[in-house]
């Protein structure tokens, strides 16, 4: 009478449990898709909690305008498939409508920008709940997250006041206004998620697997040169054999060195790597040590 | 491999950030760029080498302060066991949090200062460890470099706490005598203790048998969402979905749901993979039943000999988590249980505890605060319910505030009011 449950299996009845209250308690939920290997997961984990059902809920990028393309393709081709509907929430935009004011530079980036257009679009299609790829590993501040982190009428996280969240009971209450954001993902590791792809034979953007393509080092990260970032004149460009670890902004979203062409390569790098998945591809937290808290609190994802 | 869960508590002293950063580190789990940036932020704070502590302190209050405020979770993993830390502070007005990580836990994890002994605290925590059912508890002695790796304190230490935790519920109870600083039965055994013939703390972490911690007997299966199609393929499909909270589902059996009482029998378990046999607890799956039945979230399906309470006149002792607002009798909360939600209104409270002496105050007219007592509480509907010792899931619920949606209590049944 062992029946033991396998990690990943506990993980993912974990993680449907979560979508499905979300379901059951929102009136106008949203799961936000990047195509990025986290909120891939994250939709394939959903589309198996109504299964034999579709998503009861839309899907939402929060788009910079600056993505790698072969990521853009990716991301209509599964919306399709699952005959889910996409809300598009621009970056250009909110630039164009003068709600934010982009960074100018050859170091500009969107990102943060981003957190604008997160809260404008949810304001503007009264998403109540707002599900994300997020995982407790990742960085230090996520470390202290909940699953159901309550946002304010500013979309603002107070990570001191945050709601005791006890055994399975989530409390998604919140008044008219307000959201919740919902980590149905938080107890999953880098190395979970590779293995679940694996497991699942879930299909990713091409740029997870190793490929060629012009890079130029910048802060001792390999950056692809592309329409949206062009190196500095002392950057010298080079060709190298590359594959993404995390896929988000192009302007700062560094490529690594690897030969891995196969998820089993992708496993046997992950189990092996010394860096964490944002220390080695993500300028945008090299800001400082506070660098997500502080993005975390102003709304971001 | 199998998923451990477990939540550690221990005083800012007690080097249990040391422990866990030992842990991770050992099995290799801080990256290179972490150990960086906690290098830098330890020679900025003057302080020489390493200090593993900062690793758990996500926050910029918390370095501030120099304290963990918040329960921090941790992952690593070995070839054997993938591990989750609830990572809880220690300090006195932080109990809310070590009952948050101990809720979920399969095992508790108590530091004593091996100079100090058992201290206030540490009764605290394996009592509160004790009250949310965490089925295994490991007292780790530290900092016995510090006492020069003497047996007889190591002796004095757990002699008098197991007479303590006589009168706790603890089922399982292990004892390893550690240096978290120089990793002394860490990771590997110590040949600075040989008179210690036990295991290594993360052997132990490894080995302890938790699959039979599950209650497996009681079927319990809180309905959750009921599923429809509606499309043509599926046309007739009606499924309810939830998560298994105890006991073991097969198809064919005879079940009954609750409240109607209508019986039917399961016609098939599904899955998005395909329909299996049986379901146990924690699978999240989709009961579909022989009979066209009316049933909806909150319903409970199980079988018609094993059947929980119900009623609407509850025992429980509560652990109240506000700052900004007290429990007292007459006061309405709003109560999630399963997958319900009900209104609940406090008739009594018959004592507040004293955690520390397990002393019962029954002059105590209301709770603060971090403060635990047990209640009599009057719902609107009707709960589907079991004693919390009996199982976790359908014995444990919480209070959130109606009119600022903070969650105020965390609660464990005891039984129907008599």
């Amino acid at each position: 009478m062992q029946r033991l449950i396998s990690h990943l299996d506990a993980l993912e009845a974990e993680s449907i449990h979560l979508i499905r209250e979300v379901a059951a308690e929102f009136e106008r939920p949203v799961l936000l898709f990047s195509g990025g290997k986290d909120s891939v997961v994250m939709l394939h984990v959903a589309k198996k909690a109504f299964w034999p059902a579709k998503l009861p809920f839309p899907v939402m990028h929060v788009d910079t305008g600056h993505n790698f393309p072969e990521v853009l393709q990716f991301r209509d081709s599964v919306v399709e498939r699952l005959g889910v509907r996409l809300v598009v929430a621009s970056v250009q935009e909110s630039i164009d409508r003068g709600r934010v004011v982009e960074d100018t530079g050859p170091r500009a980036s969107r990102n943060r920008l981003q957190t604008t257009t997160l809260l404008d679009a949810i304001e503007e299609h009264g998403f109540d709940a707002v599900m994300g790829g997020a995982r407790r590993d990742e960085e230090k501040a996520r470390a202290k997250e909940r699953f159901f982190s309550f946002r304010d009428e500013f979309g603002q996280w107070d990570p001191k006041n945050q709601r005791p969240e006890l055994w399975n009971l989530y409390n998604g209450r919140h008044r008219k206004g307000e959201h919740i954001r919902v980590f149905p993902l938080s107890n999953w590791t880098e190395l979970d998620i590779w293995q679940y792809i694996a497991d699942e034979q879930i299909e990713l953007p091409s740029i997870y697997f190793a490929h060629r393509r012009p890079v130029f080092r910048r802060d001792g990260m390999l950056m692809a040169v592309t329409d949206f970032l062009r190196p500095l004149e002392h950057e010298e460009v080079f060709e190298a054999t590359v594959r993404y670890r995390t896929v988000g902004d192009a302007t700062c979203t560094a490529a690594v060195e690897s030969t891995a062409v196969t998820l089993d390569e992708i496993i046997a790098e992950v189990a092996a790597s010394r860096i964490t998945e944002r220390g080695a591809t993500r300028a945008d937290d090299k800001f400082s040590e506070a660098a997500m808290e502080d993005r975390k609190r102003e709304g971001y994802f | 491999m199998e998923l451990l869960r477990f939540a550690t508590a221990g005083s800012v002293d007690d080097g249990k950030s040391t422990l866990i950063g030992r842990l991770l580190y050992d099995s290799k789990q801080i990256f290179e760029d972490t150990l960086e940036a906690l290098e830098h932020s330890s020679r900025q704070r003057g302080e020489e080498g390493v200090n593993l502590a900062l690793l758990t302190d996500g926050l910029r209050a918390e370095r501030e302060q120099g304290i963990t405020i918040d329960v921090a979770y941790r992952y690593f993993a070995t070839p054997r066991r993938k591990f989750i830390i609830a990572d809880t502070p220690g300090h006195i007005q932080y109990t809310r949090n070590m009952v948050t990580g101990a809720s979920t836990a399969d095992l508790a994890l108590i530091l004593v200062d091996a100079r100090k002994g058992i201290v206030e605290q540490s009764r605290r925590h394996a009592f509160l460890a004790s009250l949310l059912g965490v089925p295994h508890l490991v007292l780790c002695v530290n900092k016995m470099d510090l006492v020069d790796y003497e047996e007889s304190v190591f002796r004095a230490i757990t002699d008098e706490f197991r007479e303590f935790a006589a009168k706790l519920d603890v089922r399982d109870l292990a004892f390893v005598p550690i240096s978290a600083l120089k990793g002394d039965n860490v990771v590997e055994r110590s040949p600075n203790m040989p008179w210690y013939d036990g295991t290594s703390l993360l052997h132990h972490l490894e080995s302890v048998h938790i699959a039979s911690d599950r209650n497996l007997i009681d079927c319990r299966f809180p309905v959750q969402y009921v599923i429809r199609p509606r499309d043509d393929r599926f046309h007739d499909y009606r499924g309810y979905a939830g998560q298994i909270a105890s006991g073991t589902y097969k198809t064919g059996d005879e079940v009954v749901v609750l409240p109607s009482g209508f019986s039917s029998t399961i016609e098939s378990i599904d899955t998005a993979d395909g329909p299996v046999d049986e379901a146990v607890p924690p699978m999240s799956v989709t009961i579909r039943l022989a009979d066209d039945l009316d049933v909806g979230r909150g319903d409970m399906i199980c079988r018609p000999n094993n059947r929980p309470n119900v009623g609407q006149d509850i025992e429980a002792m509560v652990c109240w988590f506000s700052e900004r607002t007290t429990l007292s009798p007459g006061n309405k909360y709003a109560l999630k249980h399963t997958t319900r939600w009900a209104r609940a209104l406090v008739r009594d409270l018959h004592y507040r505890l004293d955690v520390n002496t397990l002393h019962r105050d029954e002059s105590a007219t209301s709770l603060s605060l971090n403060e635990i007592g047990r209640v009599t509480l009057r719902t609107t509907v009707p709960l589907f319910y079991d004693e919390y010792r009996r199982n976790r899931s359908t014995g444990s619920f919480v209070l959130v505030d109606e009119a600022t949606n903070d969650t105020v209590a965390g609660g464990m049944i005891i039984g129907p009011t008599q």
